[in-house]
């Protein structure tokens, strides 16, 4: 069972400080729905306002369609996974897990089957009498999600659980925080502010900045097409040149730079407000001969081989560093240092964009 | 050692250990120990002090056994020595008072800990505070005169309507002592129930109620258990203070209400028999120790704990 979650025009303010600004969105019933952010963008207020912690100033919450203003987290169908787990550590594990169930009046004998079942499920079995302070870091987080799954919430709400391990534990719990979520059906929000992590895991992102939502999509949408200059900062890397718009026709735009004339695309939202073009440096080519368009002269100034690919940094005539990577396919050549090249890029690679959505 | 040599150097590192060992066998040990040996001899006339009558014994400890009176309790009468009888009384009206500290005491902590904003502590516990820099004696004058027939406490209820005679609260057995105590040591048992449900998670708090639990479930069983040790150290120290509090049962007792530590009182100064004295405050000591001894163990609560 498992329910969505609809915002409508929450907002959130403490004191004068407008924490959340006009929240909208629309998460559906088992998926997994992360908000992605810098800290201090109001993603952490979004969960507790859902989980009932924090009551909206102005909006609507509704979980399974039902309002739920008002409703105490303890009346809510909603489950929380701290950043810090806050286990209870005076409780042995299998009473930890079946917390939400004692509340509820149910027979110890029928808790205890059901802590087991449930440590089963996040792969600790034969932990149940040992207490907290016996468990890993990643074990710890398992018991956590176990706690959250033994009430049987329709959404659970995951606020940074990761960001206490370190990176190889982390990756290995995306993966299963993952199926965890498919193998339940139950609708997980994820709070983060690791870019890799919302992208990896999630059906559906939300990125945030400064209180408001800039872009909700799937991520691939989010990466290949981010409709905003933060958006795109925030989920990757960018070459970014600063210019003015010139003709717009059939979703592409001339632009004039200091480097330059471009060519790039631009939706029709962004045609009108003050742009950039930003051009990812994988999408940025090196090449030892002019193209027709959108390209310019570059000095090779540093070149680092990571492995995978080849992180090359070169400065254009006016001065401007662009970054390109080239991936390393296993011939690839590595461009000397101080080598006289072209930089290039395909127009519909490059993406006009204005810059983030915030309040004036 | 060498650590406190090399900071302050030889003459004070001296001068310091000296004061120490000084407050603590001249102030604490001689005396005490002094006390201890008078406790087994028999109290004689100056003349006969070191004679052959003067030799160790157990009986001044064996005379609380003394003197029977005839109490009745729940419709039973029965026969107990008079001092025995003083003995549980006080540590049954010690035990009240802890009990009444700790209710008073436990939600104004966690109001304290967990609610209140940071920002006007300060000013709750100055507000707090400011009772104790009044005289001890002076405050337990101030609520002998609250609880005086015609006092305030009478007139308020009158007032009110929740009385229709006044109450003569001093004269109702323990009453007054227990008021009295409550009020001088509550303060023993709110700090340290303060500082154990600071160092609570407030997480672990929220946890719990995400979880579905109702906020006296909260209360039993995540704070309360977090909060065992200070709750332990606050009731011993409460416990120990009224059991051996001379002071406020002497003004605020009533005709009907005796102290153990008043009898104790009463062997030095209206008897004269130190070593009767010593012997009846070693066994106030002792059994007093035994007690929480056994109540920290019922409640499975270590000794390392309170010590945090």
């Amino acid at each position: 069972m498992s329910a969505g979650i609809d915002l409508e025009n929450v907002c959130c303010d403490f004191g004068t400080f407008r924490a959340v600004d006009n929240a909208n969105v629309s998460i559906r019933p088992g998926e997994f729905f992360s908000f992605l952010g810098p800290s201090g963008c109001g993603k952490t207020t979004i969960l507790r306002m859902v989980s009932g912690f924090i009551e909206p100033t102005q909006g609507v919450i509704r979980i399974g369609g039902e309002d739920v203003r008002g409703k105490r987290p303890n009346q809510r169908p909603t489950a929380l996974i701290f950043q810090n787990l806050a286990l209870f550590p005076l409780m042995p594990i299998w009473e930890n897990i079946s917390f939400g169930l004692e509340v509820r009046g149910v027979d110890k004998a029928t808790r205890r089957k059901k802590a087991e079942d449930l440590l089963k499920l996040v792969d600790l079995p034969g932990a149940a009498d040992k207490m907290v302070s016996q468990l890993s870091g990643g074990q710890k987080q398992r018991v956590a999600i176990a706690r959250a799954l033994a009430v049987e919430p329709q959404v659970m709400l995951l606020d940074e659980p990761l960001s206490a391990l370190d990176l190889k534990l982390r990756q290995h719990m995306r993966a299963e925080l993952r199926a965890i979520q498919k193998r339940t059906g139950v609708t997980f929000i994820y709070i983060t502010h690791d870019q890799g992590e919302a992208l990896a895991m999630s059906d559906r992102v939300g990125v945030m900045s400064q209180g408001r939502i800039q872009q909700i999509a799937d991520p691939r949408e989010i990466y290949n097409n981010p409709v905003n200059g933060f958006v795109a900062g925030f989920v990757g890397e960018n070459n970014v040149f600063e210019g003015t718009l010139g003709t717009v026709a059939g979703g592409m735009a001339g632009f004039d730079t200091a480097e330059g004339p471009f060519r790039a695309r631009i939706s029709a939202e962004a045609a009108g407000k003050p742009v950039k073009l930003y051009v990812r440096p994988e999408h940025t080519l090196l090449s030892a001969t002019p193209g027709h368009e959108n390209s310019l002269p570059v000095t090779v100034t540093e070149v680092s081989f990571e492995g995978a690919f080849i992180s090359v940094h070169a400065q254009t005539e006016k001065g401007k560093i662009l970054v390109a990577e080239i991936r390393n396919d296993g011939q690839a050549t590595v461009p000397a240092m101080g080598a006289k090249l072209y930089a290039l890029f395909a127009p519909d690679r490059a993406a006009l964009l204005p810059d983030a959505n915030v309040r004036a | 050692m060498q650590d406190l040599l090399r900071r302050y150097g030889f003459g004070l590192t001296l001068a310091m250990c000296l004061l120490v060992a000084f407050w603590l066998v001249m102030l604490v040990i001689v005396p005490n120990i002094t006390l201890f040996e008078q406790s087994f001899r028999p109290y004689l006339p100056v003349t006969e002090v070191g004679g052959p009558k003067d030799v160790y014994s157990f009986n001044n400890y064996m005379k609380v056994f003394d003197g029977d009176v005839e109490r009745s309790f729940l419709g039973f009468t029965f026969h107990i020595p008079v001092h025995v009888y003083t003995f549980g009384l006080t540590i049954f009206y010690s035990m009240v008072t802890t009990v009444i500290c700790f209710v008073m005491a436990y939600p104004l902590a966690y109001f304290m800990a967990k609610i209140v904003n940071p920002k006007s502590l300060p000013t709750l516990i100055l507000l707090l505070f400011i009772p104790l820099w009044v005289s001890e004696v002076l405050r337990a004058f101030a609520w002998w005169i609250i609880l005086a027939f015609k006092g305030p406490l009478n007139a308020l209820l009158l007032g009110v309507g929740l009385i229709e005679d006044p109450i003569r609260w001093t004269n109702m057995g323990y009453t007054g002592v227990v008021v009295g105590l409550v009020y001088t040591y509550v303060l023993f048992m709110l700090f340290p129930i303060y500082n154990a449900i600071q160092s609570l998670d407030t997480n672990q708090i929220e946890a719990a109620e995400d979880l579905g639990a109702p906020w006296w479930k909260i209360h039993w069983r995540i704070v309360l258990p977090h909060s065992k040790p200070g709750i332990a150290s606050g009731s011993v120290m409460v416990f120990m203070l009224s059991a051996g509090s001379l002071l406020v049962p002497s003004i605020l007792g009533s005709t009907t209400s005796q102290w153990f530590t008043q009898t104790i009182d009463q062997w030095f100064k209206d008897a004269l028999d130190w070593n009767t004295a010593s012997a009846y405050a070693f066994l106030l000591l002792l059994l007093c120790t035994v007690f929480v001894t056994v109540a920290m163990w019922l409640f499975k609560v270590k000794l390392s704990d309170i010590a945090k």
